[in-house]
């Protein structure tokens, strides 16, 4: 769906060219979460902003849909490709229906079908429309305004959304709810994402796709349970960190490792559901010090068991 | 945010006070003139305050309107990306020039373009001009960038990122540099009347001259009501077009 080939950015500075992003080639099928991850000065932004043209590449093509994305005008380009910022950039003279309402509004739709949109997307983001529509974004909280950068980008239903840390402003309990409700929402949306991130965790929690940057260059581009599991050299080791076999638990669902059968649940030990992640089996075992849990379906009834080979057969599997 | 804070310092919270207390001044000033006959001296100069008057108002709706549309142009022009490296030079002179008496701004006029009506409205259009430039260059400014890459990120066209997003978000500070240009020029037309421009300032200055008192306030009274007036509207003109999510008067 994006094909970035050989992106390369170098900006012209007082002291000589500077090489911000270098020969970067990586492809984002429909409907997958790509997270751009890196420390700061490492050219994730500067991919994302050449993605809309914020930026203009220096050479290396980036195709959307298979189209080249030079053949377009840039300000016809950026109406088709969702756009949040750090900073949610959210313009402070126009109400909320109004910011959500902007792209909308230059694609010349109807003032009703605009605001029916804007209900729609603030009913979907947990915000209720008849209290939110009419308010200033001087009036909402970092996490409320957050949410409705995301419905601004969502309005005109754009295949691509590219954000730049669209949750960093936000603090940390805020920050996983909204990480939740997005991803519940992208499992129904669908949309082709590029996420702009420095941390690993939410890296690992929303990406179908990580990549990771370091001055300017890929050094790996994988699944996160691949990258987890295989690093590809010292620098993304170090920067998913030495526990990152915890961090591929989250990933990973009993679902995927349990042994089905007949169990006879340990008592005084707590069962796990088929949809629990494996962060809360490796608990239970620790807590508990079982080799093995029993796993119930959503009615409660005990279909199976997780065990600790099982477990450690998953992660050295892959 | 920064643009907020910048504009309640610049303009005073909307109350009703102020205009309760000018409207007891007055009331005791008039009482005071009736009283020691003054009044009646300031009426027989009646055709003379309502043909001065017209003058006056040609004077200063002339240069203001003027020196509204070409300083928030300018502003603008000065405020573009392709400017930068020439936009604050530029409003150091614009500084600079606004430290020079508006006296002296009238007399450089009288030199250039003679005396008359055209040099005190080219004067008046000159002292009104650079508050509003340096206001609307520096509201532009203050429009945080991040408010400028999210509206080009979105697809709007430069003119619509102008008209939509700076604009709008820059025009309270606009409008105060726009009040304070009024008040100068309101202020300053009295004088036009040294360099042959006509006006209010003709009853004031001949009235001094002469020793006249009632001449003298028969031209003073109507500039001042015009002064507050002016401001008064434009006060209302800055409370209801700036829109609410960046109007600090409206924001409680």
């Amino acid at each position: 769906m994006i094909r970035l080939a050989g992106l390369t950015k170098v900006f012209a500075t007082g002291k000589g060219d500077v090489a911000s992003v270098t020969g970067v080639t990586l492809e984002v099928p429909a409907g997958a979460t790509c997270v751009l991850l890196g420390p700061s000065g490492c050219g994730k932004t500067t991919t994302l902003r050449m993605i809309n043209r914020l930026v203009a590449p220096t050479s290396g093509k980036v195709y959307i849909g298979g189209k080249d994305t030079d053949t377009v005008d840039p300000v016809a380009l950026r109406r088709t490709i969702g756009y949040v910022i750090q900073q949610i950039g959210l313009f402070p003279n126009m109400t909320v229906a109004q910011n959500i309402g902007v792209v909308p509004r230059l694609l010349n739709w109807d003032a009703a079908r605009t605001r029916k949109r804007a209900e729609d997307l603030l009913a979907m983001l947990a915000l209720e429309p008849a209290e939110f529509m009419d308010r200033y974004p001087g009036e909402l909280s970092g996490g409320q305004a957050q949410r409705v950068g995301v419905a601004r980008a969502l309005a005109a239903d754009p295949p691509v959304l590219l954000m730049d840390e669209p949750f960093g402003a936000v603090d940390p309990v805020n920050r996983e709810v909204i990480q939740d409700e997005f991803l519940r929402m992208q499992k129904s949306l669908r949309k082709t994402v590029l996420f702009v991130s420095h941390d690993i965790d939410e890296a690992v929690k929303m990406a179908d796709y990580i990549a990771i940057f370091r001055a300017g260059k890929l050094e790996q581009f994988a699944p996160p349970d691949e990258m987890l599991a295989r690093p590809a050299n010292a620098f993304v080791a170090g920067f998913v960190g030495s526990d990152r076999t915890l961090k591929r638990l989250r990933r990973i669902h009993v679902a995927e490792v349990m042994v089905a059968g007949e169990t006879q649940a340990p008592g005084g030990v707590p069962v796990v559901r088929t949809t629990d992640d494996l962060r809360r089996v490796a608990s239970l075992f620790l807590e508990h010090g079982v080799e093995s849990l029993a796993c119930v379906d959503e009615s409660g009834r005990t279909i199976g068991r997780v065990t600790r080979d099982a477990v450690a057969a998953r992660l050295g599997a892959q | 945010m920064p643009l907020r804070s910048l504009g309640t310092s610049m303009v005073p919270q909307r109350s009703k006070l102020p205009y309760v207390v000018l409207g007891v001044i007055a009331l005791a000033i008039v009482w005071g003139l009736v009283a020691t006959g003054v009044w009646n001296d300031i009426l027989k100069y009646r055709k003379d305050i309502v043909y001065l008057t017209k003058q006056h108002l040609v004077l200063v709706s002339v240069s203001g309107s003027a020196a509204i549309v070409t300083g928030v142009l300018m502003g603008i022009w000065l405020s573009r990306p392709w400017m930068s490296r020439y936009a604050e030079a530029t409003i150091q002179v614009v500084n600079m020039a606004t430290a020079i008496p508006t006296l002296g701004k009238l007399a450089l006029m009288m030199t250039i373009l003679g005396i008359g009506a055209l040099p005190a409205i080219v004067g008046l259009w000159v002292a009104t001009l650079l508050p509003i430039i340096r206001n609307t260059y520096v509201g532009l400014k203050g429009v945080p960038a991040p408010l400028v890459d999210a509206a080009r990120g979105m697809g709007m066209s430069p003119g619509a990122i102008l008209r939509r997003v700076e604009m709008p978000n820059a025009l309270f500070v606009i409008f105060a540099g726009v009040r304070t240009a009024m008040a100068i020029n309101v202020g300053t037309a009295p004088i036009a009347f040294l360099i042959g421009g006509g006006g209010l300032g003709e009853l004031i200055f001949t009235g001094i001259d002469l020793q006249e008192f009632g001449m003298m306030l028969a031209g003073a009274i109507p500039t001042a009501l015009l002064a507050v007036l002016v401001d008064f509207l434009f006060g209302q003109a800055q409370y209801w077009l700036v829109p609410r999510g960046v109007n600090p008067l409206r924001n409680s």
